[in-house]
């Protein structure tokens, strides 16, 4: 790990040099705020620290995540400098001025040898707070009179957080992502198996960022894949059938495995231990018992209807209601029947709301058999909001008219409507929305046919 | 009566499959692969199914399962509660806490110390530590432990169980959070997380983005399916002849139809089950009878006079009077205590038909269960209905069925009566034991059989393998083939002359025992059969019954000036059905003056009709104020509402009259 350490600040040196130049004075006064951004696992949280750490500067570090009120943030904070009796010294509401106060207070009874840093994890969450928290901490240095640096430490550019009634500006420090080549390679080799020689782990890394390098670049994700898959990379190894040189053959063996694990542990879909368990018995060909591949869901009868309905609801216009679900529905006229803005495929735009009223008419237009509107089916369509199959839009109008919108895909519709139906007309309806949605509109003597196929049933 | 048994094999049921669920993650947090893969939380998804009004015992009986077996930390959190990380992080603090308090009595100081500030996963922390600690020393105390148990103790830290009780209700913000921070101490907190997911897998991953998922190491667990689990219940509660209580078909098809078509929930069919049985015990005076065999006949024999009348006007005991002697129907009419009598021979007779009934239809049900397209039907509860309700060999599905059994293959009808005959054996009365008898001989004579047809068999091979030798002719093969066929028509082989015996026999079995119910003499003591009534209490339908008592309110009120013809306004009728009525000849929008004027005639026509029509049109303060106070009530009814788009007119809410 050590290693891997000192490699890190090697392919940051530009950075960190200028980083620990911040740091290098303790016993003067420091910049007051520095902001630290990267992408996920770049090391800005790591390099920090271990920074701390090394040259045992005081610190207190907190996790933005953590701190549901600013309270929690100060307490952290007073606790980490001057130990938990002063942070319970702090009132049960503490403000940002009870919190300056307190640190006055402390800091003149232990005045600052060395600069003290405050590092603010996850920063982002702090726009989510108190509006004038973050302007004040960028300053802190001149409010409590002490030697004290805040760092942020933030995935997202400073552009996003300056409030829009300005504030100080930190010293701004980008991590830059790893490259493929250089130090992705260099990073993931330091972890190699004690049992193997470190080329051929190397030749592993190169042969799985080949792989993953295109869809991930997340290092702990990396490392994580790694692990998990070097037994299968050594197992011809072990059984005597490869040389370590062979890694074309290495090769071979190993990349439809990754592939699958392409399809399934990046998805998490599968935990850990599952995929190592499949690993294990390999050899029956066992079939993935994914996640995604439990996407079937058993529903009342009813639900199944009224889900269709919904979806019928959602993403046809209400205008063309008449045509689809009444029997005698009046002269069809041929031009213009659809506006020109209804032409782009419905499902381009997503699921539009409609009011209870309609869901109930198709429902009951739908259904095959009479059903009377009992307070179960109306329950039905709560529980299919829970379920979140449905979402409900607006929330003014709770009582006369709710608003709904389906929220399922077209596959999860059509696998429901086939296991529903024998009924051939539901299906008609469903296809002609499709042709409809799918912009074949221009081939209207299909449609037609359709509709009067459907007349015909 | 039943409803304890009923609840307890429910619960075991689940309790069953879950030890099973519950055993893994114990175990496998227990092991130290999990130390080494860092910050991931183990969490195990639990899928449900959608039938959510059984999961609250699921988890009730999970708690204490792990409670008692694997961890004394044990958090469970509705969606309800935790619409902010701050309260579900509170609640989490509350419920471990305070158990921990409850256990060791000496602590209680320190949730005095506990407060609302410090409500952080890191209290929870330090606080972990201490009770760890105080387990270790208390442990090493009480028992003087071997250093290898110690060491063992030491590693196996109890895991902090959290369950999310309905996954998808919750806030994913929330959620998201949440992991983020447990993922933090997982060092020091061995977080262990249960999902409720009452939909797919899948859920999981429109919930939480691939950065907090990749904190989870998931394993999928399912329960048992609804659907099984109502047939397990069925198979307990309904065809069983232990319980003296009984439903008439239409009465299961009503209970089944709003299981599978309303809400999935066994729970609720248990709970319509029940309720069945209070409405027989409370409607149905002779259900004293319905109880054991000996109760039963003891209380046949003190049965008040009053009770033997009901008795002679049940329509089945009126059935079973007219097939009788004339003798001895006059006795029967007229002489009490030989009602007693026959009373008591045939409830002995219902219940010997019970005993009989079910292990033939379990058989009966495992043999037509693997026939191509279940003829009759796939589970036993549609051959239950359909045999209480007809008689069954009259049906066309029973013939095709019988049909198909006659062609079953050797091995498959062997393999069909074994099962039969296991089933049997469980019974015990001296009738089925006789079949039993019966099909064991059958089995015999087909293994018997066994010789005989495999000679049969090679001699066919030869045959065939002559035929390869001739030219394919095709005019040749079809007159060979129709040869054959013929041949098989002509002579039939011992198999099949014993095939068709066999299915002769179970022909006769059904038409002995699956005798429909109703046809039995006192049926009604034990069955209900009031499916109308089922219907109406457990399928509410509010619109309709606010309906009906709008537009008639003599079917509640039960006041006889309120009798109406339809179509008519009575003016005796209250304010709220005279404006309704008024409402129902409107379009969608309604003018409030209109309705006022209407409303105004209807009542002052009642007052005096000879009033000259100018006064008619006229209204006082008080009339106009009733009117006013009815329209609100429609308002608070959810009929009308305001609206803006015109002045003085407000909007209809529902469609279409009455």
């Amino acid at each position: 790990m050590s290693h891997q350490k000192s490699f890190q600040y090697a392919d940051l040196l530009s950075v960190l040099e200028r980083v620990v130049d911040i740091m290098s004075a303790p016993d003067q006064y420091s910049y007051p705020s520095v902001f630290i951004y990267g992408h996920r696992a770049t090391g800005k949280s790591h390099v920090v620290l271990s920074i701390m750490k090394d040259l045992e500067l005081p610190h207190a570090s907190v996790d933005c995540v953590e701190c549901v009120s600013s309270g929690l943030l100060f307490h952290q904070v007073l606790s980490a400098f001057f130990g938990p009796d002063a942070a319970a010294l702090l009132p049960r509401c503490p403000s940002l001025s009870d919190f300056v106060r307190l640190y006055k207070q402390m800091s003149s009874n232990s005045p600052a040898t060395q600069t003290r840093y405050i590092i603010l994890d996850r920063a982002e969450r702090m726009r989510d707070m108190d509006f004038s928290l973050l302007p004040a901490l960028l300053r802190l240095q001149e409010l409590v009179n002490d030697n004290v640096t805040v760092i942020l430490l933030s995935e997202i550019v400073w552009e996003k957080f300056r409030p829009n009634t300005g504030c100080f500006e930190p010293l701004l420090f980008h991590f830059p992502d790893y490259s493929k080549g250089k130090s992705l390679v260099q990073i993931l080799s330091w972890d190699h198996h004690p049992s193997y020689t470190p080329e051929l782990y190397a030749s592993y890394i190169n042969i799985l960022l080949g792989v993953f390098f295109s869809v991930c670049r997340d290092l702990r994700e990396l490392r994580h894949l790694a692990v998990l898959n070097f037994s299968k990379f050594c197992e011809p190894l072990e059984k005597g059938e490869a040389k370590e040189s062979d890694i074309h053959k290495l090769w071979k063996n190993i990349e439809p495995h990754l592939q699958r694990a392409m399809q399934t542990v990046y998805l998490r879909e599968v935990s850990s231990v599952q995929w190592e368990q499949q690993q294990m018995d390999e050899k029956e060909a066992t079939t993935l018992r994914v996640l995604s591949a439990h996407a079937h869901i058993e529903l009342p009868y009813y639900s199944k209807f009224l889900l269709i309905a919904a979806y019928l609801a959602s993403f046809n216009p209400a205008r063309t209601d008449r045509r689809f679900f009444l029997k005698s529905h009046g002269k069809i006229r041929k031009t213009n029947f659809l506006k020109k803005h209804e032409k782009t495929s419905n499902h381009l735009l997503g699921p539009k709301p409609f009011p209870l009223d309609r869901l109930m008419a198709i429902f009951y237009s739908v259904v095959d058999s009479r059903v009377a509107p009992t307070a179960s089916i109306f329950s039905q369509i709560s529980s299919l909001v829970t379920l979140q199959l449905l979402s409900q839009v607006g929330h003014d109008d709770q009582l006369d008219s709710p608003k709904y919108k389906c929220s399922v895909s077209l596959d999860f519709i059509l696998a429901i409507s086939r296991c529903v139906c024998v009924c051939v007309r539901l299906l008609d309806l469903l296809a002609l929305s499709l042709v409809i949605q799918s912009q074949v509109v221009r081939q209207e003597r299909s449609l037609f046919t359709a509709v009067s196929n459907l007349h015909l049933l | 009566m039943n409803t304890e048994v009923i609840q307890d094999q429910l619960n075991k049921k689940v309790l069953d499959s879950l030890a099973e669920f519950i055993k893994k993650p114990g175990l496998a947090c227990s092991s130290d692969v999990w130390r080494q893969r860092g910050s991931e939380i183990p969490t195990a998804a639990l899928m449900l199914g959608v039938n959510v009004p059984d999961h609250a015992m699921t988890f009730r009986s999970l708690c204490n399962l792990l409670q008692d077996s694997v961890t004394p930390f044990v958090v469970s959190v509705h969606a309800k509660e935790c619409a902010a990380v701050k309260l579900l992080i509170q609640k989490v603090l509350e419920q471990l806490m305070g158990r921990g308090v409850s256990v060791d009595e000496e602590q209680e100081d320190d949730t005095a110390l506990l407060q609302k500030t410090q409500c952080t996963i890191s209290a929870l922390c330090q606080w972990y530590k201490t009770v760890t600690k105080e387990r270790r020393r208390q442990e090493n105390k009480c028992t003087q432990v071997s250093p290898k148990r110690k060491e063992n103790l030491a590693k196996n830290d109890l895991p902090v169980v959290v369950i999310f009780k309905d996954f998808e209700a919750f806030n994913s913000q929330v959620l998201q959070d949440f992991i983020l921070i447990c993922s933090r101490y997982t060092q020091e907190l061995p977080f262990v997380f249960i999902f409720g997911i009452a939909t797919s897998p899948s859920a999981i991953q429109h919930r939480l983005p691939h950065s907090v998922s990749s904190l989870l190491c998931i394993e999928v667990f399912h329960s048992l399916s609804c659907t099984q689990h109502l047939a397990s219940v069925f198979d307990k509660l309904i065809l069983n002849s232990q319980f003296p209580f009984k439903l008439s078909s239409r009465v299961i098809q009503v209970l089944v139809g709003i299981f599978l078509y309303h809400d999935f929930s066994v729970q609720n069919f248990v709970k319509g089950l029940q309720f069945s049985m209070l409405e027989h015990f409370n409607s149905q005076p002779l259900s004293v009878l319905c109880c054991q065999k000996h109760e039963a006949l003891l209380s046949a024999k003190i049965l008040s006079k009053q009770n033997v009348e009901r008795i002679r006007h049940l329509p089945s005991f009126m059935r079973y009077v007219e097939t009788q002697e004339p003798q001895e129907q006059v006795r029967l009419l007229t002489n009490d205590e030989h009602v007693k009598e026959v009373c008591q021979k045939l409830l002995k007779n219902l219940h010997t038909y019970h005993k009989n009934y079910y292990p033939i239809l379990q058989c009966l049900h495992s043999l037509t269960s693997s026939l191509p397209k279940f003829p009759l039907g796939k589970h036993i509860r549609e051959l239950h209905v359909s045999c209480i309700e007809k008689n069954l060999w009259e049906t066309e599905e029973y013939d095709s069925a019988l049909q198909l059994l006659r062609i079953l293959a050797k091995d498959e009808l062997v393999a069909a009566l074994r099962s039969c005959a296991e089933i049997l054996k469980s019974a015990n009365t001296k009738r089925m034991q006789n079949v039993l008898q019966q099909l064991e001989d059958f089995l015999g004579r087909l293994e018997a059989l066994q010789g005989v047809s495999s000679e049969d068999s090679s001699g066919n091979g030869v045959v065939s393998a002559k035929m390869e030798y001739q030219r394919t002719d095709l005019f040749q093969l079809q007159k060979t083939l129709l040869e054959k066929e013929s041949r098989r028509t002509k002579r039939m082989n011992p198999f099949e002359v014993l095939r068709s015996q066999v299915i002769d026999f179970i022909d006769s079995l059904v038409r002995e025992y699956l005798t429909p119910a109703e046809f039995q003499p006192l049926n009604e003591v034990c069955y209900y059969s009031s499916s109308g009534v089922l219907r109406q209490r457990l399928n509410v339908t509010p619109r309709t019954s606010i309906q009906a008592a709008l537009t008639h309110p003599f079917y509640y009120l039960k006041n006889e000036s309120l009798k109406t013809n339809t179509g008519t306004i009575s003016s005796a009728a209250p304010d709220l059905c005279i404006v309704y009525k008024l409402h129902l000849e409107c379009g969608r929008l309604i003018n409030l003056y209109d309705w006022l004027e209407a409303y105004v005639t209807v009542m002052s026509a009642a007052e005096d009709q000879d009033t000259n029509s100018e006064e008619c049109g006229k209204f006082d303060s008080l009339k106009h104020a009733r009117f006013i106070q009815a329209v609100s009530e429609m308002e608070f009814l959810g009929f009308v509402k305001s609206t803006k788009q015109k002045t003085d007119h407000v909007a209809r809410l529902t469609w279409g009259g009455c």
